[in-house]
């Protein structure tokens, strides 16, 4: 078998039957990161030392007969997630020589199912771009062509997999920070109900957006990722006090009955229309495997994309805060007095895009603008939620583009900020809603992947799953691999 | 639309110092978000509840317990100037 484009349970057949040991494994992916990152920049830091010694206890564990579906599966991890001891940066400058001290809930979870961390994986900073490319540490190179973006703020983990340097690893989706960059480098990326995972230790950029998630090669393993990510964490207030189904046995449930909506405003200007072809044959193939195809209505959906970009700024500037040069992070040199030490330690800290978010979400809650802007955002929000509810009447699974174009040029879009806002237009209402989605791959686009979106009902992550499988055992796009990291 | 008297007001608001040199960019940068979010004017939002929150869920409460223990000497490990038991800063009393 392949190691490079083996998948989680695939992987774990091997392992249990001894054909290779965690410690072998996780120096296969090792050995490909110091051979390969130098072409792509996904990883911030890579973490030999704790992955070879976490792979010992794999193998203890695998040899006595304790383990789990994740026992010895080498992983990497968005440098947005806390982990005891492990530099963790989110891309800042600010945080550039941040230990973490202490482990964040989902880490932990993974770290418990005896899987291995290989690193922490590139993004854009503070989660905070389409395309990787405002990282302290670099721009990340999609590997399916490396003159062009992985796509965002996740382009670290997409990529990492994509070039087969980890088996899976985990993301963020605040307006589409897993589903566009999972787009853009043809693998499968999960951004479950919000709630659902854990936010404890997860760097915050917009409270309630931000929710942890996966990519994977299938949605199998998507599924098995997410038994373990998810599940009630008493540090995290707005996380879900409820059981977590088996997501992998509901896999195998033929599509026979199962109802997909179709929304016109998916559709419109702006998409590519090789894009546009490629999901509608998608659709299709999804109506001859026996789903009813519909349309429906999400009448608000143009009034995303104003919404989150008022949202986000506003909660964004809240939480960026406590970036202030004095219990941790980066600190100005010589401040001459408090307020400079603030001032300098933030304006030298942040980049570009940061800086401007958090001043427009200051803006956007200041005296006399917050009517106008933050509170007519959360009322649009409600409208967005409202047309998700009405359309869940209908069907259980809402299809369409997860991006309106494929992987774009490195530099293309860095002095355009709408047409880069614009990459999250089909991903940003089901993130506002707080319903789950995910991307998976249905063609190429001159040689670049391009993704489908699924959106689903609350906590209906195991309907998702069973959609986007089912599709994946009739179609071998998600099997696609760039030629160089094959 | 902000103006550069506005800007020196976000700036002391969000303690963020403006470079002179990128001054006109940043007012340009910020201007153009406002302007794509000025289309929430179009929308019918009366008597819309707005939805702070995806969830709407009661807030959880904990038992009023100690559940964690003290690490004050790993966290303040992090910090950029700490002596003694303190963080330090400049001086703000004089």
């Amino acid at each position: 078998m392949n190691l490079n484009n083996a998948t989680i349970s695939e992987l774990h057949q091997l392992l249990i039957s001894k054909a290779i040991s965690a410690k072998e494994l996780t120096k296969h992916f090792l050995d490909r990161i110091a051979e390969h990152d130098n072409q792509i920049n996904s990883f911030i830091t890579v973490t030999p030392d704790i992955a070879l010694e976490q792979a010992k206890a794999a193998d203890r564990a695998l040899a006595s007969g304790k383990h789990t579906m994740l026992t010895g599966i080498p992983l990497a991890h968005k440098d947005i997630f806390c982990i005891d001891g492990i530099r963790t940066t989110a891309g800042s400058k600010i945080l550039a020589d941040f230990i973490a001290p202490y482990t964040s809930t989902c880490i932990d979870k993974l770290n418990n199912a005896g899987s291995i961390t290989l690193g922490k994986t590139n993004m854009d900073e503070f989660a905070m771009g389409s395309s990787n490319e405002s990282s302290f540490f670099g721009p990340v190179s999609n590997p399916w062509d490396n003159t062009k973006v992985p796509g965002g703020s996740s382009g670290g983990s997409a990529a990492s997999l994509a070039a087969s340097l980890c088996v899976a690893s985990t993301g963020t989706d605040t307006g589409g920070s897993i589903r566009q960059p999972a787009s853009m480098c043809g693998l499968t990326g999960l951004k479950p109900t919000y709630g659902r995972i854990s936010r404890w230790g997860m760097i915050a950029f917009a409270s309630s957006l931000d929710q942890a998630g996966s990519f994977t090669r299938t949605a199998e393993d998507a599924a098995i990722l997410l038994e373990y990510m998810a599940g009630h964490d008493n540090k995290d207030s707005t996380s879900l006090n409820l059981s977590v189904p088996r997501y992998t046995a509901a896999l195998s449930k033929p599509l026979a009955g199962v109802k997909i909506g179709l929304c016109s405003d998916y559709f419109k200007e702006g998409l590519d229309s090789e894009v546009e072809n490629l999901v509608l044959e998608g659709i299709r193939e999804l109506g001859r495997m026996g789903a009813e195809i519909s349309e429906i209505e999400l009448p608000h959906t143009k009034f995303s994309l104003s919404s989150y970009y008022v949202i986000a700024p506003a909660e964004c500037s809240a939480n960026l805060s406590r970036y202030d040069g004095v219990r941790y992070g980066y600190r100005c040199d010589n401040p001459v007095n408090l307020e400079d030490l603030y001032k300098r330690s933030r304006s030298e800290g942040f980049g570009t895009e940061v800086k401007k978010r958090i001043m427009v979400g200051t803006f956007a809650l200041s005296a006399g603008y917050y009517d106008a802007y933050y509170r007519k955002a959360q009322q649009i929000r409600r409208l967005i939620k409202n047309d998700f509810i009405s359309a869940f009447k209908q069907v259980d699974v809402i299809v369409g583009p997860t991006a309106p174009g494929t992987a774009f040029p490195l530099g293309a879009k860095t002095n355009d900020a709408v047409s880069m806002y614009l990459q999250d237009i089909y991903t940003i209402a089901a993130s506002l809603a707080g319903v789950p989605a995910m991307s998976i791959p249905v063609g190429l686009s001159k040689g670049l992947p391009v993704g489908l979106q699924l959106i689903g009902n609350y906590l209906e992550e195991a309907k998702l799953l069973q959609v986007a499988h089912q599709f994946q055992q009739q179609t071998d796009w998600h099997k696609q691999q760039p030629q160089s990291f094959m | 639309m902000i103006s550069n008297e506005e800007l020196d007001l976000l700036g002391d608001l969000a303690q963020l110092s403006l470079d002179p040199d990128s001054r006109e960019s940043t007012l340009a940068a910020i201007n153009e978000v406002l302007e794509l979010v000025a289309t929430l004017n179009a929308a019918e939002c009366e008597n819309v509840k707005p939805l702070a929150h995806p969830l709407e869920t009661e807030q959880m409460l904990r038992p009023d317990a100690v559940s964690e223990t003290n690490q004050r000497d790993k966290f303040s490990q992090v910090a950029p100037l700490f002596e003694e038991g303190l963080y330090l800063v400049p001086k703000v009393i004089e």
